[in-house]
């Protein structure tokens, strides 16, 4: 895998061996010493113009985790602010001659981009409300560890679906993994077209006793009064998520950070249903394994995976 | 009428032997020498029937065709203010090198063409550096602001073809009721840019199925045709004259037709990208696909070539929009909107609309040049007596967009790297020789 842009560049086979890799770099979590050899030497750039503090927080461990370095560049406070372009800025890091570059955009495409301007393996962090792959696949990887097979497994994701890359890249892996997919929300945020992505989209959660997971998404605040949402009672009252809603055999993730009290009732986020933390513990041993895969490819035959696997060995120090 | 403006160029003296002549209006069609004298359509004979005239050129023009050339009523020159874009000679050279006599230049320039003194500088920066004919519109409102209508009837004096504040919307029903009441006194038309700015909101593309899979904001179909339906409505009230730019969508297109058929004084004109590409193109997340109205889905597509089929739509306008490197080459919904066309037009719809059998090529003609009587010049014509407005095409020969270069200052062409038929070996415009193309051999008398 040259690049991670978008879930679209993977197939079942591509997210089962990042998976799979990943269940491996979590047993290495276990042990006292966590830190692994595999990339040392290799330089590893966060180029985050968005505010972040999981995913951007995440890639900095799993890329220390490794043995890589790590420069992390945040649009505050960097040259960005003084109006350089995206092209410009990355042909001044791609001077440091980095191995990756992980890219947070406001703006969709922005990752594919970068991929043409730059050597290095480029990992898609969340561009605009576009894509957001890794999110996705550690989403995965929460549930698999939970649920085994996502085969035949039906996934509700409810609220804002419109403006959120978490839910695009969801959708994909998802159903690539075998799961029934149903979207729902209002009409205004959740558009029939979401059919076309191969979901079913309801505008009620009437149906949501059938849910085997309830994928409930952060509902930005601005939304209310623009228009799309009456108001946050109306929201609340169709489309929250709580202990009425919430079966006790049905699993709840949400990608954080969580708005207590309108996406989710508190109750249900403390619940033994919630998958949150471990999602955000999936978050970086999934990263790991995507910038292993990026940047030390998959194994293809049996002696280098048995090489890999030795690569895998605690750091003896 | 307000003319046109172009530089001083001598006066053609040209004999193009065994040309295939199309001319959809005189109805021509048929293997012709013609002599051009003095800037002029002097005479049409069979093959080989006629000597070239003193110390004029003969062109040797056996397996080509000759057209009226085109006339684009819709073009952005960016003079003044953007010149790094385009300026009035590299504009108008690639107008000639499209095959074009004539174009239209629109008024969102930096600043706005909205005061008599800014519109007669830029006729007389025309009158030095323009290689073809350009007319100029002037904004409907100062400033494209919306708010205060322009001097429009100093503006016209001054040379203005008509009035438009293209690039945005007259959103206020009221100001375009009091531009069409000063269009009574002054002449001229509207055309109009449709887009309800509520509907449209922040888009970058259309709405629809692609730009839910993007999670790009969307621009629905009806941004457009509701505000075609509430202005065709205003024109009937105030009986203006009015032109609806660069249609998008199906109900638009349904909209003007019911506006003709109640005998109000509406046209419309369509690009080759919206008769040619959909939204499926954005998938790529390409900026060279971003246009304002932009690209729509199939459905709207067919829309729009069933009417210039049946003639709801007039014209074929390019909307050339030149954009530097630099500015297009960001994130797509950063990216400003618009794409180049003069020098591809008539390649693409030929390659991918005549070629095909969608259309006839006669129809094609007709459409390209058809705008001629929208702002008030002489239709180009290949009847004797005519004034020599021509391009000579090769229909046959082949060649990739883009690959040797564009003589616009600007290469933000959507249809980049395609292989077309049809390429453009000479135009004359307004009687004198504006474009050869650089490997066509001319051979002197």
């Amino acid at each position: 895998m040259r690049h991670l842009l978008s879930i679209e560049d993977l197939d079942r086979e591509a997210i089962e061996r990042i998976l799979d890799l990943a269940a491996n770099f979590g047993a290495v979590a276990d042990r006292p010493i966590k830190k692994l050899p595999s990339l040392r030497g290799r330089l590893v750039i966060n180029l985050f113009y968005e505010a972040s503090t999981r995913t951007r927080s995440s890639f900095e461990l799993a890329a220390k985790r490794l043995s890589a370095d790590v420069l992390n560049l945040v649009s505050s406070g960097s040259s960005v602010e003084k109006g350089e372009s995206l092209r410009d800025t990355v042909a001044t890091l791609s001077a440091y001659g980095p191995d990756a570059i992980v890219i947070r955009s406001p703006h969709a495409g922005a990752p594919g981009l970068l991929a043409g301007w730059t050597h290095a393996a480029v990992v898609n962090a969340g561009d605009g409300k576009h894509q957001h792959p890794t999110q996705a696949l550690l989403d995965c990887y929460a549930l698999t560890q939970r649920l085994g097979s996502l085969e035949g497994k039906s996934i509700w994701i409810v609220g804002d679906l419109l403006h959120s890359r978490v839910a695009r890249s969801c959708i994909q892996a998802f159903t690539m993994l075998g799961a029934d997919v149903t979207v729902a929300g209002p009409p205004t945020l959740v558009p029939d077209a979401f059919e076309a992505l191969g979901a079913s989209v309801r505008h009620s959660l009437a149906e949501i006793r059938g849910a085997d997971v309830i994928y409930a998404l952060r509902m930005q605040l601005e939304r209310m009064g623009s228009g799309q949402v009456p108001s946050l009672r109306e929201y609340v009252a169709h489309f929250q998520i709580d202990s009425r809603r919430l079966g006790p055999r049905q699993l709840l993730m949400h990608p954080g950070p969580v708005n207590r009290g309108i996406e989710l009732s508190g109750e249900v986020i403390d619940s033994p249903q919630s998958l949150i933390t471990e999602q955000v513990a999936a978050g970086v041993v999934v990263r790991m394994a995507v910038l292993y895969e990026v940047l030390a490819g998959a194994p293809q035959t049996p002696d280098e995976q048995q090489a890999a696997s030795r690569e895998l060995e605690p750091q003896t120090a | 009428m307000n003319a046109l403006s172009a530089s001083p160029r001598p006066p053609a003296e040209l004999l193009l032997r065994g040309a295939h002549l199309l001319d959809p209006r005189s109805g021509l069609d048929s293997t012709r020498d013609v002599l051009i004298r003095d800037g002029r359509i002097a005479e049409l004979a069979p093959p080989g029937t006629l000597e070239a005239p003193g110390g004029g050129e003969v062109v040797d023009a056996e397996g080509r065709h000759l057209f009226p050339a085109f006339v684009d009523p819709h073009v952005h020159l960016r003079t003044p203010g953007q010149e790094h874009k385009e300026d009035l000679d590299t504009g108008t050279r690639a107008a000639a090198a499209g095959g074009y006599c004539a174009v239209v230049a629109m008024p969102n320039t930096d600043p706005v063409i909205d005061h008599p003194a800014l519109l007669r500088g830029l006729i007389d920066a025309a009158a030095r550096e323009a290689r073809i004919p350009v007319g100029f519109m002037a904004a409907i409102s100062q400033g494209l602001a919306g708010e205060h209508l322009t001097d429009m009837s100093a503006l016209r004096s001054a040379g203005a073809i008509g009035f438009t504040d293209d690039g945005k919307p007259v959103a206020s029903a009221g100001l375009l009721r009091h531009a069409l009441r000063n269009q009574i006194l002054c002449g001229g038309f509207l055309a109009l840019h449709e887009e309800d700015p509520a509907l449209s909101l922040d888009g970058v593309m259309h709405e629809g199925t692609v730009s839910v899979e993007l999670g790009l904001a969307g621009i629905p179909s009806i941004s457009e045709s509701t505000m075609i339906a509430r202005d065709a409505q205003i024109a009937e009230a105030e009986r203006g004259r009015v032109h609806f730019q660069h249609l998008s969508a199906r109900r638009s297109v349904e909209a003007l037709a019911e506006a003709r058929s109640r005998g109000i004084a509406a046209s419309g004109e369509v690009t080759p990208h919206h008769l040619l590409l959909t939204d499926e193109s954005v998938r790529s997340l390409d900026s060279s696909f971003k246009m304002n109205p932009p690209l729509r889905g199939e459905d709207d597509r067919a829309g729009l070539l069933d009417a210039l089929r049946s003639g709801t739509i007039e014209f074929i306008a390019t909307d050339h929009a030149p954009h530097s490197r630099d500015e297009k080459n960001v994130p797509f919904e950063q990216a400003p909107m618009g794409t180049t066309g003069l020098e591809s037009s008539f390649a693409v719809l030929y390659t991918e609309l005549v070629l095909p059998g969608v259309i006839e090529l006669e129809l094609l003609i007709d459409r390209l040049t058809a705008a001629a009587a929208l702002i008030g010049i002489e239709t180009p014509s290949l009847t004797p007596g005519s004034t020599a407005n021509v391009c000579l095409i090769d229909l046959a020969a082949q060649w990739r967009i883009g690959e040797s270069g564009y003589e616009s200052r600007s290469s933000n062409c959507c249809f980049a790297g395609r292989e077309v038929s049809g390429r453009v070996l000479m135009t004359v415009a307004d009687g004198a020789v504006a474009y050869r193309e650089r490997a066509f051999a001319v051979s002197a008398a």
